[in-house]
């Protein structure tokens, strides 16, 4: 276990120099990428595009501005070319939004998904069964951006059912906060619902075959403990692997649709709205935030799944 | 070897015609064994299959009975020990658990006891250390420990009957011999019957009192061990017991074997399924023989074949005190 979690904290590293490194460079390269020019406003004299480049160092080797970046991204003091704030006040303002977001939709996705994907498996065939298969490809195909719109203008501003975006601070009134959250939890979740119901029951559907669970049914166990205890334990394995990495995916950069759509002014939202500003600090520090969580949740998923199948020991 | 006397009264179980088609089966090579075992515990019931014939266990009728009657029979009643160890156990699950949530399905036990005699189970079939494998994964053993694991979930309810089905056929001869002695030792401290699915007529000889021969879906004879093994009266049986491999005779060229292969369930011939690769048959075997007592004096021993008891005892003798089945078509004994 030591030596499992000091190498995954080592790809963790590594993971992130790489992601930094052509983060970085990949804005040196594209075009009408140069800071200063943008900075120093319309029709600026050369001088003054030329005081800014010194004053940032962008006249700086390459290699040496990378390292100085680097350095501020570790001092938390990186400052955004375009709106002058610290970076990391905006982060840190943004990560309860997403985190609320991800962590809510996560939960509901996987709940639903359990009961569409264990009723489907259970009625394989039958009409239940085709009908939540529709459902479930009907969910897969809807983008996040135009079903979370659709919400928002239909119940929440049409019917006035929601709020019609923002966010309330769970620590202020955790009712509000849930209550602004519904939508954006929905919008996002039901990409997901629609996937996982159907890798659940497919999986279920194999489970159900396995002789243990014949056994069970020897020993003369009730319907709802097989399924339960022998089936969807066995079938939940790959799922909770993929809800660990899913989970990673949608704090470091998968929700920015979802909080761009209801404005909930996330870390995703910051992230997109410094990409169409080439804003090179913010875009930085939010891929290296991204990748943090997708190596952690990866690392944590390693965990859950050598707890959940005992046959899997770390090493 | 322990023959123990058959006993009398009324019989605990009491299969009568069953018959169970898959719609979807076809060109399986079978006889009907395990599918037999299964359908007496409700195990192979689905859309596809049909049943024909009764099943009765102390009273209640099996083939017919609702999810919720089985239930309280199975594992409590009737218990089933799987051919394979390997898949047969729940792979996330301690053995423990597994034993224990069978005890606490049919007895209200608190959980400490249900622990101590999942213990016991363990330690009476032979599980060294029990205490401490207890909350071991099914992985941690070897197939011979697990399938004793299986056995002593079987028993974990003291069931009158336990259905074994080919429980030694994916071990090594020296477990087997250990698993075999262990069940029958268990028969005679438990006084459950064991109902053992074999096609191993060394299995058979080590533990049977009765044997029912099966081919093709069929009972062709049923009678006890000695009757099936010393007076046998159905061909099949003859070359079932010709093939066997014998250590004190002088080896064949080739391993005796009955020629041909079981038919196809989705065609199988009219009349006696067995026809097809019986050297002795003839024309009346076109038609099914009812499985009944042909020998004068002995009710218990029924077959499925029209020769008269004078005929199969000139025909079964391939060599001089050795039964077996010629090859119909080269006439070379299979013995």
């Amino acid at each position: 276990m030591g030596r499992f979690i000091v190498r995954r904290l080592l790809q963790m590293v590594f993971v992130m120099f790489a992601v930094s490194v052509l983060t970085f460079f990949i804005f040196q390269v594209i075009p009408n990428g140069d800071p200063a020019e943008r900075m120093a406003g319309k029709q600026p004299r050369e001088a003054q595009i030329q005081a800014i480049r010194r004053e940032w160092g962008f006249d700086d080797n390459k290699f040496v501005q990378y390292y100085t970046t680097m350095k501020k991204v570790f001092n938390g003091d990186l400052i955004s070319y375009t709106t002058q704030l610290p970076v990391m006040d905006e982060i840190v303002k943004g990560l309860p939004r997403t985190l609320s977001l991800a962590f809510g939709a996560a939960i509901l996705w996987m709940f639903v998904a359990i009961c569409f994907g264990l009723y489907s498996a259970m009625r394989a065939g039958k009409f239940a069964d085709r009908f939540l298969t529709i459902i479930a490809l009907i969910g897969i195909s809807l983008p996040v951006f135009w079903i979370g719109a659709l919400m928002s203008y239909y119940l929440g501003y049409r019917l006035g059912w929601f709020p019609n975006g923002g966010y309330v601070e769970f620590t202020k009134d955790p009712v509000d906060w849930a209550y602004h959250l519904i939508l954006p939890w929905t919008a996002l979740a039901i990409l997901f619902i629609g996937f996982y119901s159907r890798v659940l029951r497919s999986n279920v559907l194999d489970t159900i075959n396995e002789d243990y669970v014949r056994t069970a049914r020897a020993k003369g166990l009730g319907e709802r403990q097989i399924m339960i205890r022998h089936v969807l334990r066995n079938s939940m394995i790959p799922i909770v692997t993929l809800w660990g990495l899913d989970f990673g995916a949608v704090v470091g950069g998968g929700a920015i649709l979802t909080e761009t759509v209801f404005d909930l002014q996330g870390v995703g939202q910051y992230a997109a709205e410094a990409v169409g500003q080439l804003d090179v600090p913010p875009v930085l520090a939010t891929t290296l935030f991204a990748a943090f969580f997708i190596v952690l949740l990866n690392a944590i998923v390693d965990i859950a799944y050598a707890y959940l199948d005992p046959r899997i020991r770390l090493q | 070897m322990s023959v123990s006397p058959v006993p009398t009264g009324d019989p605990l179980l009491t299969v009568e015609d069953l018959r169970v088609s898959f719609a979807t089966e076809e060109g399986v090579v079978q006889a009907g064994k395990s599918v037999t075992a299964m359908t007496l515990m409700g195990l192979s019931r689905s859309p596809n299959a049909r049943f024909e014939g009764t099943a009765h266990y102390k009273g209640t009728e099996l083939i017919n009975a609702s999810e919720d009657e089985l239930r309280r029979i199975r594992g409590a009643e009737i218990a089933m020990i799987f051919q394979d160890p390997m898949t047969s156990l729940n792979p996330v699950m301690k053995i423990g658990a597994q034993i224990v949530e069978q005890i606490q399905e049919h007895e209200a036990l608190p959980d400490q006891q249900a622990r101590e005699r999942a213990i016991e189970l363990l330690e009476k079939v032979g599980i060294p250390r029990a205490r401490e494998r207890i909350d071991n994964y099914p992985f941690e053993f070897s197939g011979g420990m697990r399938q004793r694991v299986m056995i002593a979930l079987a028993l974990s309810c003291n069931p009158s009957v336990l259905i074994a089905d080919e429980p030694t056929t994916a071990l090594d001869v020296t477990i087997q011999a250990q698993i075999l002695l262990r069940m029958r030792e268990l028969r005679d401290e438990t006084g459950a019957a064991i109902v053992l699915v074999t096609h191993d007529l060394g299995v058979v000889a080590d533990i049977a009192d009765r044997i029912a021969v099966m081919y093709a879906g069929r009972i062709v004879e049923h009678g006890t061990l000695d009757e099936i093994f010393y007076d046998p009266q159905h061909p099949y049986t003859w070359g079932l017991l010709g093939s066997i491999a014998r250590i004190d005779r002088p080896r064949p060229e080739r391993l005796p074997a009955i020629a041909g292969l079981p038919p196809s369930l989705a065609n199988r011939p009219e009349g006696c399924h067995f026809r097809p690769r019986c050297p002795h048959e003839f024309s009346k075997c076109s038609e099914v023989p009812p499985l009944e007592a042909r020998l004068e004096g002995n009710a218990d021993h029924t077959d499925r074949c029209w020769l008269t008891p004078e005929q199969k005892k000139e025909l079964r003798e391939v060599r001089p005190g050795e039964i077996g089945l010629p090859d119909k078509q080269t006439g070379v004994n299979a013995a």
